[in-house]
């Protein structure tokens, strides 16, 4: 099937099998290979992206699903000389360790934080993380993190 | 994933004939519990019809004492409204952010997995299930394990409940899924009270014993002494049959004392 | 030399640039053209005979390359998977280790086990091959329970009894005599529930074969690359190991159960070799649940003998360990050398005496996972210390406080074959009382059964054995290999450093704590200093992380070459100076002259080493690299005080984590923002381990954790912020004093965790995992769930 989609600012039209998830396309047909697999039933959240704005699962959307979509990784949101306050503030904080769940934990989290209305506090915070597993930290400095970059988003 | 045709047709006709035509047919919705299910080959369907191409099937609208929600509504859209507080906070704590962003209302009770949510409020508030061949009542939708009253190729496309006087739902989360363990709707309607009960049994259902003692006081000790049968209760290695009639009892209390 | 990145200083990590650009590169991210997808079939049985398997409906399906068995492997004299550490029985008999083919051939005995690899154009095809194999299984009564795997069925032909050994380490007779004379005899019989590692990043391998050089190249998601080498070379046969190289690019987590040598890439490499074309494997994380090797999983009775004032008099122990149904690659060292060796705790326990049966059973195997037998050993020893305060009534702190070993004994040595070199307990206990207010805690208890919960206080004061490992101790109890590690400083021509280091960087952050080293030892800019690891084409043989060794070990050999660095400079100076090489001094950065005004910097003497002009050729060679091998004259003893504070809701079991305090003694401290972040991580493990997390099979052997939708993996709303705080009393036998911070958390926190639940209901034991229906029951039975 031939689907078109808009990675990071850049539209791409690609001819994929029926049966391709989004995460593939992103990793296998883009070469974006900062959005990670972690498990096979949607729970780690490593390949959380944005898709028109909303944070989802990318190994839980089908390629078809995100025909016409814009779809943002963790790619397209800062540069290391240009970091987004929320890569930012993970980097301050030490929220990373590994950094296998890190790109998942980020796009997450700025989901969480746009969609906030108001401050959110720590319990908000650990609550809005749920989607995203963390072997290395503890969660406390990703809480941390977040906590921070609401200030400067 | 086995192979599959993909379709996103852009009429209710056009998706009711795909999934006729299909040697096996399934309807995407939200794909919160289907894509995983393909991901790890255990579903082999020859044809996947994605139904967020339908119009209409999107929204939240109040008539009188009536909300009406689409079917393909997400999650998390239920959750952001106020039209049903209680049924917003259930909608609220339905799986992750992520899953909240994808599910819809439509998909969740079509698949009438017994440790989903929204079944809860199917059955607790008075509730109509509309499908592309006609209404089904709220109470008569679950009927087992995975099953559901909607024939084959029938679509759900858009729920109704009337607003109740006083709601809240409670929810024991399972650690790891995050699924119900058991999860409470507790619903006042006039001199009714209906209480939803999912995660406990193979379905969603009422415990009509809980709302017998209710309607007679609507008070948190009211539950006290009143038995859970429990026997066809499921059992996993996250709570046992007892444990989850146990849950039910608390989780009603608790849902009561918030209604006050 | 004090700044703002050397030793001591938080410094940001340099990893972090790439990480949080998506620009890590991880196994599963590297490529390589015409490449093909390796899926492997596993035993759907706990235990069966394999009588026989038809591959040629796989082998003609569309887009399947190979398909390779057990028997493939085994013509091919493809070597058994090894066991690295030989243990051996009370009666002097060695361990039993059964065979452990790659791929099984005749039997399989676990769920998961491999037993065929089927190689496609596409991952979708292998998947399809895979399922179109044919095996003729024959179904056997699976052995699952560790409590009486020895009278259950025998699992192997070589394995009498499902025994690899009946261990035993300290004075029988001395301690029974101490229990003679006890006042007192606490006694518990606990569970060390089964885990399962579940480092997010899966295991993958991609394997290559260069026909022109004749050479392997391996990417894997291996904590050491060399031993993953060394065993492919010497055991499996692969190649010679100047003909096989291993990379181990980013990693995403280990936390143990990287360590090993797998049946997977053992298959992957192989078959690369055969079809002369790259395979690519990564696992589904189903994969990972029934086929990484599993921790923990002990079942123990225990009892410690007081005297009336509360002193330690003994300490008996008998423990069976759950070995799974093959030996991994360091599973009978799990048990034994890392548990029974730390049962002194930080007592002064005059008598120990620990057995420890090894078990096999049809799960999978079982070995390191983050502290490793220490973990197992503390929630033990401190499990026991809290009942035995609880039943004479001592307050659990004080009970402790009297036992402790003094900083004045040490060198202190215990009776289970450990020599602690240095330590203040009491110093950590006071420190974390403080931070948790121990003394409001009534009021707090108070208030929580106001409200209708039961709070509880629990405390755990751990030790570890660290920095793995002194060979000669090693080698001597049964290890096959030597645990020092390689390091190697090479100067770069304009005085930018490049340090290769045999220890490799999964999250623990070398890149940084290495650099900042080189940084305050040299006097060079820490952003001119780059850490390259995780290549067996890059460093000398190397024993990789784990253990909590990094620093202690790879670090002290790093420190030892960057002496021979300035050792070099100085000469290269005193040349260049026309003074005596005794003379000179290096100091931040710069070669001085004693007693004059002259100097030259560290980059002109670096600049000299490359530039030879007007050099004593015959004295001195060019150029600035140097490295070095250290071996530890012992094991590095972190310890510490964790104290834990729960409340528990009567109605529904649920026990939430109010405070936890975490005060560690690392000795010196490099970076101690990666110092905190290690200790949160390895305390979520830990209290993971007391609440949520277990590795769960039915009678039939099948897991019935076997995803993230059963196995609890502890979440971010599961979890507290903690309170972390370190005492310092610098390792004696290192050149940085340092002791080592990845496995404290893990090692300190689950007993902690549980006597404070247990403190919570006022009943003796609670299974592990305390999940809220283990608590509901406890409650309503005032006993043992």
């Amino acid at each position: 099937m031939d689907i078109k989609v808009t990675v990071n600012g850049t539209t791409h039209h690609l001819d994929v099998p029926d049966n391709t998830l989004l995460v593939d396309v992103l990793r296998e047909r883009l070469g974006l290979t900062g959005t990670h697999v972690g498990c096979d039933t949607s729970q780690c959240g490593a390949c959380v992206v944005h898709m028109d704005g909303t944070a989802v699962k990318s190994c839980t959307v089908l390629a078809g699903q995100a025909d016409g979509a814009g779809v943002t990784t963790i790619e397209g949101i800062g540069r290391p000389d240009d970091l987004h306050p929320m890569q930012a503030a993970f980097r301050e904080n030490h929220a990373l360790q590994c950094g296998f769940c890190t790109p998942g934990m980020i796009m997450s989290a700025i989901d969480m934080v746009q969609k906030s209305e108001g401050r959110l506090d720590e319990a908000a915070v650990r609550d809005g993380l749920e989607g995203n597993l963390c072997r290395c930290t503890g969660y406390h400095n990703i809480v941390k993190a977040v906590l921070s970059a609401q200030d400067s988003m | 994933m086995y192979q599959f045709n993909y379709h996103k047709p852009s009429t209710l006709t056009e998706a009711t004939s795909r999934m006729v035509e299909a040697e096996e047919g399934a309807y995407l919705s939200g794909g919160m519990t289907l894509i995983p299910t393909l991901k790890q080959r255990l579903a082999a369907p020859s044809d996947v019809i994605d139904l967020s191409g339908l119009p209409g099937m999107s929204g939240i609208s109040i008539d009188g004492d009536i909300v009406s929600i689409g079917a393909m509504t997400r999650h998390a859209e239920v959750a952001a409204s106020d039209a049903i507080p209680a049924l917003a906070e259930l909608a609220g704590g339905i799986g992750d952010a992520h899953v909240r962003n994808r599910g819809t209302l439509g998909g969740s009770i079509a698949n009438s997995d017994p440790a989903a949510d929204y079944p809860a409020a199917i059955v607790a508030l008075d509730s109509t299930v509309r499908t592309s061949i006609g209404p089904i009542a709220g109470g008569d939708f679950f009927t087992g394990l995975f099953e559901t009253a909607l024939r084959e190729g029938e679509i759900v496309t858009s729920v109704d409940f009337r607003i109740p006087d006083a709601a809240a739902y409670e929810k024991f989360p399972n650690p790891a899924s995050r699924y119900a363990v058991v999860g409470v709707m507790v619903a006042r309607c006039g001199d009714a009270v209906c209480v939803g009960v999912t995660g406990a049994g193979p379905h969603a259902f009422r415990a009509t014993a809980l709302e017998e003692a209710l309607a007679a006081d609507f008070s948190p000790g009211a539950v006290d002494g009143v038995a859970v049968d429990s026997s066809d209760f499921n059992a996993d290695i996250h709570a046992s049959a007892e444990y989850r009639a146990h849950l039910v009892g608390v989780l009603t209390k608790r849902a009561v004392a918030r209604i006050g | 030399m004090a700044t703002e990145t050397g030793i001591g200083a938080s410094v940001k990590r340099k990893e972090d640039a790439r990480f949080i650009t998506g620009a890590g590169r991880y196994t599963d991210d590297v490529g390589q053209h015409g490449q093909t997808y390796a899926v492997f079939a596993r035993s759907p049985y706990a235990r069966a005979r394999l009588n026989g398997l038809d591959t040629s409906a796989a082998l003609a399906t569309d887009g399947v390359v190979a398909v390779f068995t057990g028997a493939d492997l085994q013509a091919s004299e493809v070597g058994d998977l090894p066991c690295g550490w030989m243990v051996k029985s009370k009666d002097g008999s060695d361990m039993v280790q059964p065979p452990h083919p790659p791929l099984a051939v005749s039997s399989v005995n676990y769920v998961g086990e491999p037993y065929a690899v089927v190689i496609g154009e596409t991952l979708e095809a292998a998947k399809n091959g895979a399922e179109a194999l044919d095996p003729d299984f024959e179904e056997q009564d699976a052995v699952v329970d560790l409590a009486t795997a020895a009278e259950a069925d025998q699992i192997h032909e070589s394995v009498p009894n499902n025994q690899c050994y009946d261990w035993e380490l300290g004075d029988k007779a001395a301690t029974d005599a101490a229990f003679a004379q006890a006042h007192h005899v606490a006694s518990i019989d606990i569970v060390n529930n089964r885990l399962i590692p579940n480092a997010i990043e899966p295991r993958a391998a991609l394997g290559e074969y260069d026909e022109a050089s004749g050479t392997y190249t391996l990417h894997t998601t291996s904590q050491n690359p060399h031993l993953e080498r060394l065993v492919l070379a010497a055991f499996v046969n692969i190649a010679p190991e100047a003909r096989l190289r291993v990379i181990s690019p980013d990693v995403g987590g280990g936390f143990g159960s990287k360590i090993f040598v797998y049946a997977e890439e053992t298959a992957v490499i192989w078959a690369a070799g055969q079809l002369r074309r790259p395979v690519k494997w990564r696992a589904e994380r189903s994969e990972s649940f029934l086929a990484d090797a599993h921790g923990r999983d002990h079942v123990t009775h225990a009892e410690l003998a007081l005297a009336e004032d509360g002193r330690f008099l003994g300490l008996r122990v008998k423990n069976k360990a759950n070995m799974g149904a093959y030996l991994s690659t360091f599973a009978s060292s799990v048990p034994t050398y890392l548990y029974g060796t730390l049962m002194a705790g930080q007592y002064k326990t005059p008598a120990i005496y620990v057995e420890v049966q090894s078990l096999f059973t049809n799960t999978a195997p079982v070995d390191a996972y983050r502290g490793a037998g220490r973990p197992e050993a503390t929630y033990v020893v401190e499990r026991l210390v809290e009942t035995a305060a609880r039943e004479m009534g001592i307050d659990p702190a004080e009970l402790r406080r009297r036992n402790f070993i003094q900083p004045a004994d040490f060198p202190y040595e215990t009776p289970v074959a450990l020599t602690y070199d240095t330590g203040d307990y009491e110093a950590s206990l006071d420190r974390a009382l403080d931070h948790a207010d121990y003394s409001g805690f009534q009021a707090r208890r108070e208030a929580s059964e106001q409200g209708g919960k039961k709070r509880g206080i629990g405390f755990s004061c751990y030790i570890e054995a660290c920095g793995l490992a002194p060979s000669q101790v090693a080698i001597s109890l049964g290890a096959g290999v030597g645990l020092f590690e390689v390091g190697e400083v090479r100067v770069d021509v304009t005085g930018s450093v490049t340090v290769v280091t045999g220890s490799h960087s999964h999250g623990q952050s070398h890149e940084t704590t290495f650099a900042q080293i080189i940084s305050d030892k040299l006097g060079v800019p820490f952003e001119n200093v780059t850490v390259l690891h995780g290549d067996t084409g890059r460093s000398d043989y190397a024993l990789g992380t784990y253990g909590s060794r990094s620093l202690a070990v790879g670090g002290s050999a790093i420190i030892k070459a960057t002496d021979k660095i300035i050792a070099k400079g100085k000469k290269i100076a005193a040349h260049m100076l026309e003074a005596k090489e005794d003379q000179v001094e290096f100091e931040d950065g710069s070669f001085n002259v004693a007693d004059s005004n002259q100097s030259l910097t560290f980059g002109e003497v670096a600049f000299a080493a490359y530039v030879p002009a007007n050099y004593p050729l015959e004295e001195l060679e060019p150029g600035l690299s140097e490295k070095a091998f250290y071996d530890p004259p012992n094991f590095t003893y972190p310890a510490g005080a964790h104290i834990c504070e729960v409340e528990v809701d009567p109605d529904t079991g649920v026990v939430t984590i109010e405070k936890f305090v975490a005060v560690d003694d690392f000795g010196h401290v490099i970076n101690p923002m990666i110092v905190e972040g290690q200790v949160h991580g390895g305390l979520a493990q830990g209290i993971g381990q007391a609440l949520l997390e277990h590795g769960v099979y039915d009678d039939t052997g099948q897991l019935l954790s076997g995803s993230y939708m059963d196995y609890t993996m502890p979440r971010a709303d599961d979890l507290p912020s903690f309170t972390v705080d370190t005492t310092v009393t610098p390792c004696t036998h290192n050149p940085l004093g340092v002791k080592g911070c990845g496995e404290a958390g893990a090692i300190g926190s689950t007993a902690a965790v549980m006597n404070a639940v247990t403190d919570a209901l006022g009943v003796k034991d609670v299974p592990m995992p305390a999940t809220s229906e283990t608590v509901w029951r406890a409650l309503r039975n005032g006993g043992n769930g």
